[in-house]
């Protein structure tokens, strides 16, 4: 059973040692003179005015809080719809019903316009 | 084939064994992969190039086949500049992030019947939690470069891949519904046949949400404002040069692939073969039986056939706006999904339905 899950262990150490072999070689031949001008961030032709790690749109962070809820509810309805046959009528109506609050939420928050990004 | 691999490996001890058996598979999907990385940004600037009634690259090589080889030696040549402000720890760790879930993801797909590298029960499980993790590559780069361009494009773009995420997700649940199974190979089992008895039939709206979102997910045109070259030059990668682009490039890449493969075995039958529908028997008569056969050979043709549609999309769409991409997310797909999930399962506690359960 768990032998099963040895390949998925053995992947990601393949893929990881690609990337590390890849970054590795490049650090290897690409070497070349680092000055100020060129270690200095990308901006177009002058000093930058301010610190990159600046003040932004507190949207970004809604979306990733609701992110949260949805993620966890797809989260429990994975098991639930694998087993919805056997679960039969009573698996529906609770599942209906848990759907019912969280789309109320999301109507809620539809109208209260955290959805938009005019 | 395995058997033989098993006896030339015997001198190994037997834990030692198992994993050098694993190897031998997973190579030559990996530099199967890398390969099919490298011809499709070829094919890509071909494709777009003639749609757009130029010829392309055609210079390395006879028709400009080599041109990727050319590319990637190049890349690896190019100095890699860590800026100075930049957090370096995270600097280098974020390509890594990237590259890593877009090759692992690759272990469960099913390639050939009753094959998979780990045919594990909870693959879809595993497909979910390996995709969400490409998000971290995206913001610890934009966040790590200590670079404005860099900071907007990441946090766009994450908030962006997030957003599709859950219509993807919903998604996979009506896939899940039809199939009762979390086992990939089970799910394009479910769909034996011709194309008529697969997913995309019953499931239509599901799979362009799905296939929708897929784009969205790895940031391709039409959705393509992470990287929107007119307004924060090339987004969360801007100060990234030389190898740890090409590796945030190859995760790009390989990510489209896996999503083209993904739509191909959930909604389209996988390695099932398009003749293989009752319609079609006449063709074992014309001696042409050979055609209805499941293999990998479909597989590769129906990724082959989404790749073209990740390229005609960019070579047709001009790029969304940002807040309509995000309105496109919440308030198009995840209330598609949830009135179809809904349906979907009153239609399948009822009986009614072309899904596995009921026949």
């Amino acid at each position: 059973m768990l032998q099963n899950y040895l390949p998925v262990a053995v992947f990601l150490g393949v893929a990881l040692a690609l990337g590390l072999i890849l970054l590795g070689l490049g650090m290897l031949l690409g070497r070349g003179r680092k000055d100020a001008e060129k270690l200095s961030a990308y901006e177009c032709g002058f000093e930058a005015f301010e610190d990159t790690r600046m003040k932004f749109d507190v949207r970004y962070y809604l979306v990733a809080i609701l992110f949260i809820v949805f993620d966890l509810e797809i989260a429990f309805l994975f098991p639930w719809a694998v087993s919805l046959d056997a679960l039969g009528l009573s698996g529906l109506i609770a599942m209906t019903v848990f759907f019912a609050v969280l789309v109320v939420g999301f109507i809620y928050e539809w109208k209260k316009g955290a959805l938009e990004w005019d | 084939m395995m058997a033989f691999a098993d006896s030339m490996l015997a001198f190994l001890p037997e834990p030692l064994r198992a994993v050098a058996l694993i190897l031998l598979q997973i190579l030559p999907l990996l530099v199967v992969l890398i390969l099919c990385v490298a011809f499709l940004t070829y094919l890509e600037r071909k494709v777009i190039g003639y749609m757009q009634q130029r010829i392309g690259p055609n210079r390395v090589g006879p028709r400009g086949w080599l041109q990727p080889f050319a590319d990637v030696i190049k890349l690896i040549c190019k100095e890699v500049v860590i800026p100075g402000k930049a957090n370096r720890f995270l600097f280098l760790v974020a390509p890594l992030l990237a590259i890593v879930p877009a090759l692992a993801t690759w272990a469960v797909v099913p390639l050939f019947p009753g094959f998979a590298i780990a045919d594990i029960d909870a693959g879809l499980l595993y497909v979910l939690a390996l995709t969400s993790l490409g998000v971290y590559g995206v913001i610890l780069a934009g966040w790590a470069s200590n670079s404005k361009y860099a900071f907007l494009g990441a946090m766009r773009s994450a908030a962006q891949i997030v957003a599709y995420e859950i219509a993807m997700g919903f998604a996979l649940v009506g896939v899940l519904m039809a199939s009762q199974s979390l086992n990939l190979g089970d799910i394009t089992e479910a769909q034996s046949g011709g194309f008529l008895s697969w997913y995309w039939l019953p499931l239509f709206p599901l799979f362009l949400v799905y296939f929708i979102s897929g784009v969205a997910e790895t940031n391709r045109a039409p959705f393509d404002v992470a990287e929107g070259e007119s307004e924060i030059v090339a987004g969360f990668h801007v100060e990234y040069s030389g190898v740890a682009f090409a590796v945030f490039f190859l995760a790009e890449y390989a990510n489209m692939i896996l999503i083209a493969a993904l739509t191909a075995v959930m909604f389209f039958g996988g390695w099932y073969s398009f003749f293989a529908g009752e319609p079609f028997a006449f063709l074992a008569g014309l001696g042409l039986g050979f055609l209805r056969e499941p293999s990998l050979i479909w597989l590769c043709a129906k990724i082959a056939f989404f790749l073209f549609c990740f390229l005609w999309l960019r070579a047709t769409f001009p790029r969304y706006r940002y807040d309509q991409i995000m309105r496109l997310g919440w308030k198009v797909f995840i209330p598609v999904t949830i009135v179809w999930i809904l349906a979907e399962g009153v239609m399948v506690v009822a009986g009614v339905g072309p899904w596995k359960g009921i026949s």
